[in-house]
């Protein structure tokens, strides 16, 4: 069965600065994610990844292409429908979590239904169901730094997902954890959070996670290629 | 409260030390603007403290005159052609000297004589103990129950004292709406007593007290005592001149201005540059919300709203705060001048606003200016 297309990006281009200070940070980079997959995009530093992973989840523009998701070419958006498609589409998971220390762990994973104008208490008891998925339901009260890091990056995948979005987006889950714990966690998203509904990109340089990609791609000097998992795999 | 401030009130309140930083900066602003400007008022108010007592619709002097406390005597002559303006229902002399009192004890006290009308007593106060007939006995006074009453070493009815040589005795104990400036007590007799009592000038007459037969008269009666050399004003122009006198003439209307600038640049340079700080410590957060989906306007929501709060809280401390103080000074200090005007606190209020705009407006500029883009660069 032909699987349904989650993004669609067509010559994409990025450049900053002008003249001698001219960097192009994305060249022509065109690819489709699907639903049901998880799809690591991997290469050095300043390789583009997050460029690209920003302009595919509209929160940079592109100087040139376009990006659709879900048949909706979201850079012909305005600025409130982009947000209102970000909020409601599209979940993220940042490198550094980007929790609010001064909020409980299930006010946290709240923020996206709050964002939605869902109200509090409901918000909040959607949370914490969120917060039991990834095994955190004891921790809704406490502040995150009280969390370990790995219980952090979890809370963070609750609030991607408390919204049900269709797209997942995880910009290097693994960076700040320890081998076992980034495995487990890259394990857990890929048997828990990933289903045929939904799309997953993972932004990594961690080579220990290969193994949990449905489609790796890689990227250089801001261009993409397409690459065979078994090959990173033995790099 | 929509979840969006809801969120950013627990942002707000949960960071104690900041938040206990930018309450304290707003609350000690605004401790000091009112204080500062309840102390003026207190004095404005102090220093028309006869005007208010006495109570007469038209006052007639001499154009010279700024307060009510330093008195340019009128020729008797003043007061027939005064009766004799059309409009007039009546005029009567009023008395206002200072006298040097030996009270029985052998001390020596400083205070303020009223002279009323002999026949009317019009604006005497109203008494508290004895008798109005009284004050027509020999060598009668009533004295006032103000916050100064007690230099008088609290007297009763009855009691005697020396006023310049003169035998003087208490025949009762009047209350006023406001106490004096000057921290003297103040008594009152007959207008001939006083004038007989007190050494005096060839004229004796401090002010003419006029009550109009309409409020329609009060514009002509006002024209005919000035076209006859003199002025008359109203009982709030008086008031008004009185103001006008201690706020640009004296020094004590500027250096109060000064105290109250210094205050409110107090208040926002502690407040501003903490919220700024607290802003600045939350910015990676925001933006992460701008990258989940909250919108450019929500987050300025949250920002003025957390400074809208913080102000309003700290306004209120503060206005809390200064009534308690006043209130205390007032039990050991009874002639403390401080008096909380509605005025006080529309200033106060006006400047905590401003302070509340300059520091969230750094805020808010910041915070529309990250970019979502910065949160994945790191």
């Amino acid at each position: 069965m032909a699987q349904k297309t989650a993004i669609e990006a067509e010559g994409l281009n990025k450049w900053f600065g002008e003249g001698d200070a001219k960097t192009h940070a994305v060249k022509d980079v065109s690819f489709q994610a699907y639903f049901g997959e998880m799809l690591y995009v991997v290469g050095p530093s300043g390789s583009g990844k997050t460029t690209m992973l920003s302009m595919i989840s509209g929160i940079l523009r592109p100087n040139s292409g376009t990006v659709k998701i879900e048949d909706t070419a979201i850079w012909t958006l305005g600025d409130d429908a982009l947000a209102e498609f970000r909020l409601h589409k599209i979940g993220f998971v940042f490198q550094d979590y980007h929790l609010f220390p001064r909020l409980t762990t299930a006010e946290n994973v709240a923020i996206p239904l709050i964002l939605q104008k869902r109200n509090w208490n409901e918000a909040l008891k959607e949370a914490e169901v969120d917060l039991d998925v990834v095994g955190l339901k004891n921790r809704a009260q406490l502040p995150p730094v009280k969390l370990s890091g790995g219980e952090q990056q979890r809370v963070a995948i609750a609030r991607a997902i408390v919204s049900r979005p269709d797209i997942l987006i995880f910009d290097e889950p693994t960076a700040s954890l320890d081998g076992d714990t980034g495995r487990n966690i890259v394990k857990f998203v890929r048997e828990h959070i990933l289903s045929d509904q939904r799309c997953i990109l993972i932004v990594t340089h961690d080579s220990r996670i290969y193994e949990y990609a449905d489609r790796i791609v890689k990227m250089e000097d801001g261009k993409m290629m397409g690459i065979e998992r078994e090959k990173l795999d033995a790099q | 409260m929509p979840g969006i401030l809801q969120i950013a009130y627990k942002l707000l309140v949960n960071d104690r030390a900041k938040y206990i930083a930018l309450l304290a900066g707003i609350t000690f602003a605004v401790f000091l603007m009112i204080e500062m400007t309840s102390l003026f008022a207190g004095i404005l108010l102090r220093g028309s403290a006869t005007v208010i007592n006495i109570g007469a619709s038209i006052w007639v002097m001499d154009p010279s005159i700024q307060t009510v406390a330093n008195t340019i005597s009128l020729p008797d002559y003043v007061l027939d052609e005064v009766r004799s303006i059309p409009g007039v229902k009546y005029a009567v002399p009023l008395y206002s000297g200072a006298a040097l009192l030996k009270l029985h004890d052998g001390t020596y006290q400083a205070a303020n004589v009223v002279g009323l009308d002999d026949t009317s007593l019009f604006g005497r106060p109203p008494l508290e103990q004895g008798t109005v007939e009284d004050i027509y006995g020999e060598n009668a006074f009533f004295a006032v129950n103000d916050s100064e009453f007690y230099k008088l070493g609290n007297p009763k009815v009855g009691t005697e004292f020396e006023l310049n040589d003169h035998r003087g005795v208490l025949v009762g104990i009047a209350h006023v709406a406001s106490s004096g400036l000057f921290g003297i007590p103040t008594l009152y007799t007959t207008y001939n007593r006083a004038r007989q009592y007190i050494p005096n000038p060839r004229f004796t007459i401090s002010y003419l007290l006029v009550e109009p037969k309409s409020p329609a008269d009060v514009a002509s009666i006002k024209a005919a005592v000035t076209k006859a050399g003199y002025l008359a004003l109203t009982k709030d122009e008086f008031i008004q001149k009185i103001s006008d006198f201690y706020m640009y003439h004296t020094g004590i209307g500027t250096n109060m201005l000064i105290m109250t600038v210094i205050s409110f640049i107090i208040g926002l340079s502690i407040s501003g540059q903490t919220f700024y700080t607290f802003v600045l410590e939350n910015l990676e957060k925001f933006g992460a919300l701008k990258a989940i989906g909250a919108k450019g306007r929500e987050l300025v929501y949250m920002i003025l709203f957390q400074a809208s709060f913080v102000a309003l809280t700290g306004y209120g401390i503060g206005v809390g705060m200064c009534t308690l103080t006043i209130w205390l000074a007032r039990l050991n200090l009874p002639d403390y001048a401080a008096l909380i005007t509605f005025g006080n606190l529309g200033l106060a209020f006006i400047m905590v606003v401003i302070i509340a705009a300059i520091s969230s407006y750094f805020g808010v500029r910041k915070v529309l200016k990250i970019e979502p883009f910065d949160i994945f660069r790191g």
